[in-house]
């Protein structure tokens, strides 16, 4: 991060000098702080081989590890294809010429960007009667609605963000409105939005530990069989989290060189979640072009939240 | 309807409990996310890089697994606030990711000519800064961070898993009550995050108005 920014001025041989202060103290507070964490870790026994740590180097856990990981990860690729699909048929739909087709998407799109995923997924799982061995559909089309909502939302802006001379042309060349869609507008729009749908997939990832909550079979589920035998909850929920993070900061990391290669740091910002008017959306864009101007170059920052 | 009209006050108090986490897990991330986009765009490299590292970190991790670290794991260190401390602190230190990342793109969102005309003028340091730089930096931020004050409005219902009485844990104990209301119960409940949510981006939407016409 050599670039200068608007807070302060390329540092003089003063400033410089209390930059390195500044960092030598901020190194050595950070040793201080994983001392005293690895301390209070020993201290309560957190750091032992047996019963601690032992499930995680027993080949038979990490099977069971393994199979919930496989299942998150089902149910992340089930979710994001289910999604795409919703996407496009609902990001399409909003952008319809004829209201009653448009009203209905929009209303579909913007209830299910603003309803709490959890209650989504628990009420669907309700509909299956609370059953064990639905929970998994509940899981997945819960995801599905919601990542497919806000990816409509993608798609929609991915739309308008073709220059409007492509369509007026492909018109003018005699083409009918699916063909444009289809061979001129879609083409284009899709790679603008790939950074934006590899941090969906972020997002429909972290999601899928929701499943805890109706048991749906995942990485958290596994996470409460193993200490429910050992009693390690710490242990296991930092396993947990370790093994998201590394999926998820490869996706990140997935999503930064697509972002570099096809999209040359042009960047779409409809990850607003929630259901924020025309106005603020426009507002956002606005920032974030001018965020992409200011920083050239710099780290692309992910979707929002989950 | 019977349902939602007969328990209407359970209800209204699980909203109550709701708003409880949204302030205080709101409060936490304010603070905190502060402080790490001050990190973020600060001129000393290693603070820059503990708070991408954090951010990194923070937005990358599924917000049910850090409520089950604090819910869970943190009692075995001995440390052990309440109930509701224990969300606040995940859901706060989550959210603030998102913060810092929202007040970063805000202030590196100004031009840098502004920062240029305002030092060429013969602005001091101080002056730019509370007269030029941090004025507009408030303005762009407001739309950033109602988005995630809306997402932590939703994320509140985790709190359901962990035994805290708020609207979404409501909702699942009326489902499983009244089981032929579900449509009903579920729709109601809806709609009041459905009102938070959008009471946030109204709040937004004036602040906004009201800062453009100062331009």
């Amino acid at each position: 991060m050599s670039q200068s920014t608007v807070l302060y001025d390329t540092p003089g041989p003063r400033a410089r000098r209390l930059y390195r202060i500044i960092g030598a103290l901020t190194v050595i507070g950070l040793i201080v702080l994983g001392y005293v964490v690895v301390n209070t870790l020993a201290d309560n026994g957190q750091l032992e081989y047996e019963g601690v740590w032992e499930p995680f180097v027993t080949p038979a856990f990490l099977e069971i590890l393994w199979g919930g990981l496989l299942d998150t990860l089902r149910a992340a690729v089930f979710a994001i294809i289910g999604a795409l699909i919703f996407g496009v048929i609902f990001g399409i739909g909003k952008l319809s010429e004829h209201r009653f087709v448009r009203w209905p998407c929009w209303l579909i799109v913007e209830f299910f960007r603003a309803v709490p995923l959890l209650i989504l997924i628990v009420f669907l799982w309700s509909l299956y009667s609370l059953q064990l061995d639905r929970s998994f559909q509940a899981l997945v089309i819960g995801l599905v609605l919601y990542n497919g909502s806000v990816l409509a939302e993608v798609f929609r802006a991915g739309i308008n963000a073709v220059p409007k001379g492509q369509a007026e042309a492909a018109y003018a060349l005699g083409m009918r409105k699916y063909q444009v869609m289809g061979s001129i507008l879609m083409p284009q729009a899709v790679k603008i939005m790939l950074p934006s749908i590899i941090s969906q997939c972020i997002v429909a990832l972290k999601d899928t530990s929701l499943g805890f909550v109706i048991l749906a079979p995942g990485l958290t589920t596994v996470g409460r069989q193993i200490w429910r035998q050992f009693g390690n909850y710490l242990a296991t929920a930092l396993v947990l989290l370790v093994i998201y993070l590394v999926i998820n900061l490869l996706l990140d990391w997935l999503g930064r060189w697509v972002e570099r290669r096809y999209t040359g740091g042009r960047r779409l910002d409809v990850s607003a979640v929630g259901v924020l008017g025309e106005q603020e959306r426009l507002a956002q864009a606005q920032v974030e072009a001018a965020r992409q101007t200011a920083t050239m170059g710099g780290s692309g920052v992910g979707g929002t939240t989950g | 309807m019977d349902a939602l009209t007969e328990n209407w006050d359970i209800i209204l108090e699980g909203f109550l409990k709701t708003l409880q986490l949204l302030v205080g897990a709101g409060a936490l991330a304010l603070v905190v996310g502060t402080v790490i986009a001050m990190f973020r765009v600060s001129p000393v490299p290693v603070l820059r890089r503990t708070g991408a590292v954090y951010v990194a970190i923070f937005r990358n991790s599924p917000l049910l697994v850090l409520l089950l670290i604090t819910y869970y794991g943190l009692p075995q260190l001995g440390i052990n606030p309440s109930f509701y401390w224990k969300i606040v602190l995940a859901m706060g230190l989550y959210t603030a990711a998102f913060v810092a990342e929202s007040l970063r793109s805000g202030i590196n969102g100004i031009p840098l000519g502004q920062a240029e005309a305002s030092r060429s003028l013969g602005f001091t340091f101080g002056q730019s800064m509370t007269q030029v730089v941090l004025p507009q930096a408030f303005r762009n931020v407001v739309p950033p961070l109602a988005s995630v004050f809306i997402a932590l409005t939703k994320n509140t219902s985790l709190a359901m898993s962990f035994g805290i009485a708020e609207a979404a844990f409501r909702m699942k104990g009326l489902i499983n009550d009244y089981a032929a209301d579900r449509w009903t119960i579920f729709i109601g409940i809806a709609l009041g995050y459905i009102i938070i949510v959008e009471a946030i981006s109204l709040g937004a939407a004036l602040l906004e108005r009201r800062w453009r016409a100062e331009r």
